[in-house]
């Protein structure tokens, strides 16, 4: 094997950057829709539409995400039922966000005191309007650090797909390194680069939480 | 101060109502009524059940037997329609419960846009009124953080006053409050009840229930115990009431 590491090696690894922020960006957004569901079913009013949510929850926690991708992609394709790296991968880290987050979001909406409800329902609101005009402005406020926080999971949990020959941006990594052959070198550049990724936003998520702790005391009763 | 001459139907009637929490009876066959334009002070030590016969009469809890009727609304039923039943009756808690993340004027709005559909032009007018009416026209904009707590409570109760309900419920709303801002508080509800507003109030004033209530219902044990006219409480009649009173009035 030959050859120095060059521009094309790192445009390659950029590349699988790029992927690897797209692959968090569906995980985050499919995640997110149906963990807000989720959310919702864990304190609907109907008992079998709770359960139902926390069976779900239990069950993707209960799992490695490794072995969700391999069901996604090996699995699906053993029962005829091809997909493709992206589409698997997408589909798995989707199922398995969306049950961290419900429950996330879950604990949040459920953070707003109580009689918070009382007092909308006193008011003749609806469920719908309690949640929708009441409750929810107030849990997005708490959720929005332990949110952030959770993307840098999400982010380096997308490094799993290479598994499934996705080409993020440890896949990648390994392409390059099989033809260099230089692992200390490009696998310390992947670790520098999910850094750069995932420091940020923990950064973010610490000061959010501080100031969100700031907001909170001033909210305290008299 | 107000007309009781009022010969209709009583706006809220509580017949032997029963009401457990697992083993413990809150509410043994509690019965008593309000007539239109009346305010009626419910007194008792804690645990009493006076909060609880409070609570029942907004549905905020089920009772287990007897029956409530909430101007025309049988409350014990399962079927009750509940958001007919709360656009009738106005409830203010004692820990204010204003919604933080929205403005005086919005906490007041909100209702009476989602429920009853008012335009929202409409509603800010409204939202000017009830906050003159409690002495905080001056708030309009403010958060409920930036209130005190005296400010608070007043706004909470301007909030439900914009609902325009035919009864007011008052969960012990000064018990949060120190002296001073208790006074406040209590000087926007005897206007309400001098506007012959109908009202039921669970409160630990002795002083102010004694002035303002028409009608005094004194619980122990989940029982109506004592019940009359305002002076009951300067010449109680039984031991329980008297030892309440006595201590009602170290406390004050």
């Amino acid at each position: 094997m030959g050859g120095h590491l060059n521009i094309n090696h790192l445009m390659f690894l950029g590349q699988g950057a790029l992927w690897t922020i797209g692959l968090s960006l569906i995980a985050l957004i499919g995640g997110g829709i149906v963990g807000f569901v989720i959310a919702l079913a864990r304190i609907s009013p109907l008992k079998s539409v709770r359960l139902a949510g926390a069976i779900y929850v239990q069950l993707i926690q209960g799992t490695p995400l490794l072995v969700i991708l391999f069901l996604g992609y090996f699995g699906l394709a053993a029962i005829g039922l091809k997909v493709s790296p992206l589409v698997a991968a997408g589909a798995s880290l989707t199922l398995y966000v969306a049950a961290y987050l419900g429950e996330i979001w879950r604990g949040c909406i459920e953070s707003v005191p109580k009689p918070q409800w009382e007092a909308a329902e006193g008011l003749a609101l609806s469920r719908t309007q309690r949640m929708v005009k009441v409750i929810l402005p107030q849990a997005v406020r708490i959720a929005t650090p332990p949110t952030v926080g959770f993307m840098v999971q999400i982010i380096k949990n997308t490094s799993l797909a290479s598994v499934v020959g996705f080409v993020e941006l440890m896949r990648s990594g390994q392409i390059v390194n099989n033809s260099l052959f230089e692992p200390f070198a490009i696998y310390a550049i992947i670790a520098a680069t999910y850094f750069a990724m995932c420091y940020p936003l923990s950064l973010f998520s610490q000061r959010l939480e501080r100031r969100m702790g700031r907001g909170r005391s001033n909210l305290a009763p008299a | 101060m107000q007309q009781n001459s009022s010969s209709s139907e009583p706006i809220v009637s509580l017949h032997n109502v029963q009401k457990s929490f697992g083993a413990l009876r809150v509410l043994d066959g509690v019965s008593f009524a309000v007539a239109r334009g009346e305010v009626l002070a419910l007194i008792g030590r804690s645990g009493s059940g006076k909060s609880t016969a409070l609570r029942c009469i907004d549905r905020f809890e089920k009772v287990d037997g007897g029956e409530i009727v909430v101007c025309g609304h049988r409350v014990d039923r399962p079927d009750v329609n509940l958001r007919a039943l709360r656009q009738d009756v106005g409830i203010v808690f004692q820990s204010y419960n204003l919604f933080p993340h929205l403005t005086i004027e919005q906490n007041i709005t909100l209702a009476p846009c989602a429920v009853k559909g008012m335009a929202t032009s409409q509603a800010k007018d409204l939202a000017r009124k009830v906050l003159v009416q409690v002495g905080l026209e001056e708030k309009l904009h403010a958060y409920p953080e930036q209130l005190s707590g005296g400010q608070q409570q007043r706004a909470a109760i301007a909030r439900s006053l914009a609902m325009q309900p035919k009864v007011m419920l008052f969960d012990e709303v000064t018990s949060a409050l120190d002296p001073e801002l208790t006074g406040e508080v209590l000087k926007v509800i005897e206007q309400l009840a001098a506007d012959g507003m109908t009202m039921v109030m669970v409160t630990h004033e002795m002083g102010f229930a004694k002035g303002i209530a028409d009608r005094i219902v004194f619980m122990h044990r989940g029982k109506v115990h004592e019940t009359g006219p305002a002076s009951i409480l300067t010449s109680p009649t039984t031991p329980e009431l008297t030892q309440f009173v006595g201590t009602g009035n170290l406390k004050s």
